[in-house]
């Protein structure tokens, strides 16, 4: 039952239907990759497992760890253990990524129960340290006037933080160079183990590289066509994505 | 209570005999004075009561405007002001601290024998002009109003008697606050709360109004002034922490004036009233000067908060900068209307003035009247207004870390406001308007649950 379980999910934006009886089975403890060509529908996929409101699913069930989250709004699908890293994180301005992510922890505990402030920052800044990321990061407003690595480290900060079941990583290597990636992938492989399965969406081979996957999925016209182990990245590095087309049952 | 509109029936028999019960009260009072208050009252009833075709009143709702059955005495007893005198002190440090309730003197924390003898004068109106009638004389309302409400000033004068002078003498900085309470504790009464602050030469001080009515839910008129002559080179860092009771007429005058060099920074937090009415006013009377007005106002149910602005640069390489927030839920009404003015002989000034609303509802209407008027030719001005609202990729983002939209919500309110908040510079301070925004926000919240 440790598994996000995504079953014959339908999703539609608007009257375009996107996924296409998308299956998959993520269990913890493992990271899966999904590569695909632009427009096949990952980013749909990270989004309506989110909960976004524009995207509608016309059937299917999520489940995570056997219950079903597709009934759910987003916030609570977050405080159930889901997490997103945004492929183009919002700005929110005025609101600190201290007080932001203070929110976010206060938001997962009881009624009247209150965060102890001294082991929350304690613990914000053994992260931001792993992350490489200046303390003073703590009082600027959340992705304001933040660079594409920045804004990326601050999404894998917030996961460290919330210490999710299950983590959907949206093209998280998108607007990273090589300095950054790697320390974008150092903090996720730290978070790596046990009680966390991953699914990595991405375009590009090249953050396998450093996240290494146990499985990884080739989706195209809104569904996995092919999965195989991590050698299965390189043949798509190397044959590109034209081929995979032959592979979408008629 | 009558309810009659007339606009002149408030200057009838009732208010003439409130005036003359309050110049009996007056006796100890200098006959400049009650002159003073003899000739207003005439002016009052003099002045026109603005109309909706008064340019400087466009878009108010001119019938909310009455001020018919208001009790220019009213007084609750001695044991509520004893109590309200304790209240909610505001800030712990602080160099003085002067409490009014139903414009009777409850409280006065006196200045330190050390700032005394270093001529600081921390007084309440009614000792100020006995002691201190030299300094009244030249600036008690020395800044006439430019946006609308002479005839209010009028009336403001006639029966002020609550009030505070802050007087900092050439090369004295004061470092700790001085705090002036004003409540509001009888139903239906009228309060007049009058701030006057004057720095000497290179002095520094910060002065802080709060207005609060002890019931929340009490009918009453309040009609504030102050009045700020910033000296040369001077500093003065005022904050207007406005509280009233949701059925408050509201008013509050706001006149700056900032010499060469000087600097004036105002705050003004608006949460209460039913009608609200707030003009403020700089004059960039020195070169060099500078007047930064900063405003946050959170507006719910049918509360209207209107605020008319002017920046009078008279001298040249003056700066100014205004940014005026608003926050708006349910069916509020907010107008700003803000004019820049800079005279032929004022180069080289620089002055900016932003107004910024965040709707919160649908039904939410906030006017935006920004303006310039310049007769100067070598100068940077520039003039913004933006209406929003809460941003639905934002507002996701959010939810997608679990935070719920209640609580999204409050954050945005929050943020929207921090570029004001986050430039009060005494903490404990900043805790308190914090803790007013999300008092009001709160309120709002469970009205809606």
């Amino acid at each position: 039952m440790s598994t996000l379980e995504i079953k014959n999910l339908n999703v539609s934006i608007g009257d375009r239907p996107i996924l296409k009886d998308f299956t998959l089975t993520i269990p913890k403890g493992e990271v899966h990759a999904i590569m695909g060509p632009n427009g096949t529908g990952k980013s749909t996929l990270a989004k309506a497992l989110a909960g976004h409101p524009d995207y509608t699913v016309t059937s299917g069930e999520v489940l995570l760890d056997g219950k079903n989250i597709l009934e759910t709004e987003a916030d609570e699908r977050s405080r159930a253990g889901l997490f997103m890293a945004f492929q183009y994180p919002s700005e929110i301005p005025g609101v600190t990524i201290a007080n932001f992510i203070r929110a976010a922890l206060q938001s997962r505990l009881a009624e009247g129960e209150e965060l102890d402030a001294t082991a929350y920052y304690k613990k914000l800044y053994q992260k931001m340290d792993l992350l490489k990321i200046d303390r003073k990061f703590t009082s600027r407003a959340v992705n304001e006037g933040f660079s594409g690595g920045e804004k990326k480290r601050c999404e894998i900060l917030q996961m460290a933080m919330l210490e999710p079941s299950y983590a959907v990583l949206d093209e998280t290597d998108s607007g990273l160079d090589i300095d950054a990636l790697r320390i974008v992938a150092d903090g996720v492989n730290s978070l790596r183990g046990a009680k966390l399965g991953v699914l990595l969406i991405t375009h590009y081979q090249r953050l396998l590289n450093y996240i290494v996957p146990d499985v990884v999925h080739v989706m195209y016209d809104g569904r996995i066509v092919k999965s195989g182990p991590k050698e299965l990245a390189l043949e798509l590095e190397s044959k590109g994505y034209d081929w995979v087309k032959d592979l979408v049952p008629a | 209570m009558s309810t009659s509109a007339s606009p002149m029936s408030t200057n009838g028999t009732g208010l003439a005999a409130a005036f003359e019960k309050h110049q009996a009260a007056q006796t100890g009072a200098p006959a400049w004075w009650q002159e003073l208050k003899k000739k207003a009252f005439a002016t009052y009833g003099e002045l026109p009561m603005p109309t909706r075709k008064t340019e400087t009143w466009r878009f108010a709702s001119i019938s909310g405007l009455s001020l018919e059955g208001y009790d220019f005495g009213a007084s609750a007893t001695g044991t509520v002001h004893t109590e309200l005198a304790d209240r909610a002190r505001l800030v712990a440090q602080r160099a003085g601290r002067i409490v009014f309730a139903d414009n009777k003197l409850v409280t006065h924390e006196r200045v330190s024998d050390e700032l005394a003898a270093q001529g600081v004068i921390f007084a309440p109106l009614a000792e100020a002009i006995v002691k201190h009638g030299d300094i009244l004389q030249e600036y008690f309302m020395a800044q006439d109003p430019q946006l609308g409400s002479e005839k209010f000033a009028a009336l403001h004068t006639a029966f002020v008697s609550s009030g505070v002078l802050l007087y900092v003498p050439k090369n004295v900085e004061v470092t700790l606050p001085f705090v002036a309470r004003y409540w509001s504790a009888t139903q239906g009464g009228a309060v007049l709360p009058h701030t006057l602050v004057i720095t000497g030469e290179n002095a520094k001080v910060t002065m802080v109004d709060a207005f609060d009515s002890a019931d929340r839910s009490s009918r009453g008129l309040a009609l504030g002034f102050n009045h700020i002559f910033a000296g040369r080179g001077s500093r003065i860092d005022y904050y207007v922490l406005q509280n009233w009771s949701d059925q408050t007429l509201g008013f509050q005058i706001n006149s700056l004036t900032a010499e060469r060099d000087a600097t004036i920074n105002a705050l003004a937090v608006n949460i209460g009233c039913a009608h609200y009415r707030c003009e403020t006013q700089s004059i960039m009377k020195g070169e060099g000067s500078h007047a930064e007005m900063l405003s946050l106002s959170i507006a719910d149910r049918d509360q209207e908060i209107d605020q008319r602005t002017l920046q009078i640069h008279q001298a040249g390489h003056a700066t100014s900068n205004l940014l005026f927030k608003n926050a708006l839920a349910d069916e509020a009404r907010t107008i700003f209307s803000g004019l820049i003015r800079v005279a032929p002989d004022a180069q080289k000034t620089d002055a900016y003035q932003t107004n910024r609303n965040l709707l919160l509802s649908g039904e939410a209407e906030a006017h935006s009247l920004p303006g310039l008027e310049i007769e100067a030719n070598d100068v940077k001005c520039s003039h913004g207004a933006t209406t929003s609202q809460i941003d639905e990729a934002e507002l996701f983002y959010m939810l997608a870390r679990g935070i719920n939209k209640a609580v999204a919500r409050e954050l945005f309110v929050f943020g929207f406001f921090e570029e004001v908040v986050s430039k009060i510079e005494n903490e404990e301070l900043a805790s308190r308007v914090r803790e007013l925004i999300l008092q009001k926000f709160r309120e709002e919240e469970a009205r809606h649950a």
